[in-house]
């Protein structure tokens, strides 16, 4: 029988393979670390006197902590600037790359592996966080571990693993414009539920997964452990070696070559068996919003608040009514009349120089809406250059929005970027629980391109409510004529 | 570790689906570089309100939280066993888990114990029919008895043999030190290096 994409990959890692149910030891080909998951991981190293065993696969940097303006200023935050000078302190003593605040490279852990080329296909990854699933887009087996895990992999490079299940998610169909990647993932996750995944790796497939960037691609399997899963991947292609040769860390020559025979074995066989599939079909979706506290609680913009007793399920019904009280909606409101104090571009899930692009292609030549304050967050330092030498700071900042350094910012709660008690934001980013974005912060996952038109319009827009502002309406018309 | 074979403690009803890591430990308790000292942090939000389960004195000293579904989702931070922990818990029991909780549970000797939805409902019913009861779980039998209702509950075997042993996984894979050092030898070399920096 075949195997699917992440069998293969697995498969090849396999150290020790596991008997009478035990789990497999599964080698990792490359470690991300950042300042909140490793501390206690390099405190365990050094209490047992073991040393990082592969610090060439190891590669850290600063985000969750990091302010996002004035950084070349100490930290103000003292327990921040602790845990930022304890990451320092430790790559030093174990010998691991550190991309600081400051440094060209540093920024939000999962933008700099794929931007740096070490995120490549047929590899695992791991970092202590749980949206390491983005690198599943290039058809890595990708994800996130807790600190013990971490301090594991310092020590041994391996993890004990049993294999995960596979489900196929297949999007087949073409994507309407300002439909997008984000739009895709929440529509799975609405589908499948927040559950639905779990003790799963996702393998994203169809003609509409294939037609996306590999921007697109991340921003998809990111949000896979929103549903639970422990992954997400997607088979290379032509795109993915496009986007990966030339990259830093990429193969040349000859290893190039061997690189992408070896890549062009990995997709699923014709024949292999997935453990659960789940179809969707891209003509028919829309751009899709969150209504509630967790990412499955969405719908389609053009649809209302729900009831909850609209839910079969007790549970849900019950979290549905917990979820209106918190984020202050009545059920039967249109999406579109709910107005927000707050946009934020970036995060882990769209603040790549694609996403940057697309927020920019609407709020070109636009100015923001009065009192909604608008916050663009470049995913790295070098994604930040790059959309300088493209002028995109300059049509943020003449939109009216803050233009501000890398980082996970407004995403959680963890540095100064927070909405305060009430506050309500349209956001980029993955995750909508209560107080993510600070306490008693309320949100709406969104995609780039309807977290500009919300901030053009004020409340929960798509572009095409702009385009259909711009058209003298029927009111209009017999106005003019009226007036004639 | 410690091994674990059987606890007996105050069983609290946490009648909540979807209990996401965010909400065990919000993000700001995350920039400690400790391992422990987190009971203060945990559930911090519901907390402050008067009312919610674990403020309330018959559940002081809880050991057993009961939960809803899909308990432990969301961000992989170890942080949120850490403050179960300190705050007293040594099971949770629950329909669905997070994998990456339930994975850190396991390292840390807290039992993610996995019961059937209408079992969560009929162990609320006991608890609440007579709070401040003690549950008893018995890792070996794998069963969780609430006064006159016993049920069974799933937990991954490896799982179990390493709590019931209290073993140290750094240790285990170190035996199979040899093994990982001959699979290196034949890592291909476009595979990924860090170091040098290009």
């Amino acid at each position: 029988m075949g195997r699917t994409l992440a069998e293969k990959v697995w498969d090849d890692h396999v150290v020790v393979e596991g008997k009478d149910g035990a789990p497999d030891l599964l080698y990792i080909d490359l470690h991300l670390v950042h300042e909140v998951t490793s501390p206690q991981a390099f405190d365990g190293l050094r209490q047992a006197g073991r040393p990082v065993r592969r610090p060439d696969l190891t590669i850290a940097t600063e985000d969750h902590n990091t302010p996002t303006l004035a950084i070349d200023k100490p930290i103000a935050d003292l327990t921040s600037r602790t845990q930022i000078e304890t990451l320092r302190r430790n790559t030093a003593e174990f010998g691991v790359r550190l991309h600081p605040l400051g440094d060209a490279e540093q920024g939000i852990v999962h933008v700099v592996g794929p931007q740096l080329g070490l995120t490549m296909p047929g590899i695992t990854v791991v970092c202590g966080d749980s949206h390491t699933s983005t690198h599943g887009a290039f058809g890595a087996m990708a994800f996130g571990i807790g600190t013990s895990e971490v301090e594991h992999v310092l020590a041994t490079q391996t993890l004990p693993l049993k294999p995960f299940k596979t489900m196929a998610i297949t999007v087949e169909g073409t994507l309407r414009p300002g439909v997008t990647a984000k739009d895709v993932i929440l529509a799975v996750i609405a589908k499948i539920g927040t559950g639905g995944g779990q003790g799963y790796v996702l393998e994203y497939r169809g003609s509409a997964i294939r037609s996306l960037s590999m921007e697109g691609r991340m921003t998809i399997c990111n949000m896979s452990i929103e549903a639970g899963a422990r992954a997400g991947m997607v088979a290379p292609d032509q795109v993915t070696y496009d986007y990966l040769q030339g990259r830093p860390h990429a193969p040349t020559g000859p290893d190039w070559d061997e690189a992408v025979a070896y890549w062009d074995t990995l997709a699923t066989d014709d024949d292999a068996v997935f453990d659960a599939e789940v179809f969707l079909d891209a003509d028919e979706l829309e751009p899709f919003v969150t209504w509630g506290t967790n990412p499955g609680q969405g719908v389609s913009l053009s649809d209302v608040v729900p009831a909850p007793e609209s839910f079969d399920d007790p549970n849900e019904q019950a979290a549905a009514t917990r979820a209106l009280e918190y984020m202050d909606l009545e059920a039967g409101t249109p999406l579109k009349d709910v107005h927000v104090d707050a946009v934020f571009m970036g995060s882990c899930t769209n603040s790549r120089i694609e996403d940057l692009r697309a927020f920019a292609s609407v709020v070109r030549g636009r100015t923001k809406a009065e009192g909604v304050r608008v916050m663009v967050v470049p995913g790295s330092a070098r994604v930040r250059l790059e959309a300088e030498a493209e002028g995109l700071d300059r049509v943020f900042t003449d939109f009216g929005a803050e233009w501000r350094f890398a980082g996970c910012s407004m995403c959680l709660g963890m540095n100064p970027d927070q909405l305060s008690p009430g506050e309500r934001c349209a956001s980029t980013s993955n995750r909508n629980f209560e107080g993510r974005q600070g306490k008693g912060g309320r949100t709406h996952l969104v995609s780039p391109l309807v977290a500009a038109a919300t901030a053009v319009r004020g409340t929960l827009s798509s572009p095409s409510d702009l385009e259909a502002d711009a058209a003298p309406s029927t009111d209009d018309a017999v106005l003019a004529g009226g007036a004639r | 570790m410690q091994a674990f074979t059987t606890v007996t403690g105050v069983a609290a009803p946490l009648r909540r689906s979807n209990v996401d890591t965010d909400q065990i430990i919000p993000a700001q308790f995350l920039k400690r570089v400790t391992k422990t000292g987190f009971e203060d942090a945990l559930f911090h939000g519901w907390r402050q309100d008067p009312d919610f389960v674990l403020n309330r004195p018959e559940y002081q000293g809880a050991r057993v939280l009961v939960a809803g579904p899909d308990f432990g989702t969301g961000s992989s931070r170890e942080h949120a066993v850490w403050a179960l922990r300190d705050f007293g818990f040594d099971v949770v029991i629950s329909a669905r888990f997070g994998d990456i909780f339930r994975g850190n549970s396991g390292k840390q000797g807290l039992l993610a114990a996995a019961v059937a939805e209408e079992d969560v409902e009929r162990i609320w019913a006991a608890i609440e029919a007579a709070p401040g009861t003690h549950a008893t779980v018995d890792l070996v039998a794998q069963t969780a008895t609430v006064a006159d209702l016993t049920v069974p509950f799933e937990v991954d075997a490896y799982t179990k043999w390493r709590l019931v042993e209290g073993l140290d996984d750094i240790g285990l894979t170190l035996r199979d030190e040899a093994a990982i050092t001959e699979f290196e030898t034949r890592r291909a070399a476009w595979r990924p290096e860090t170091l040098p920096v290009k």
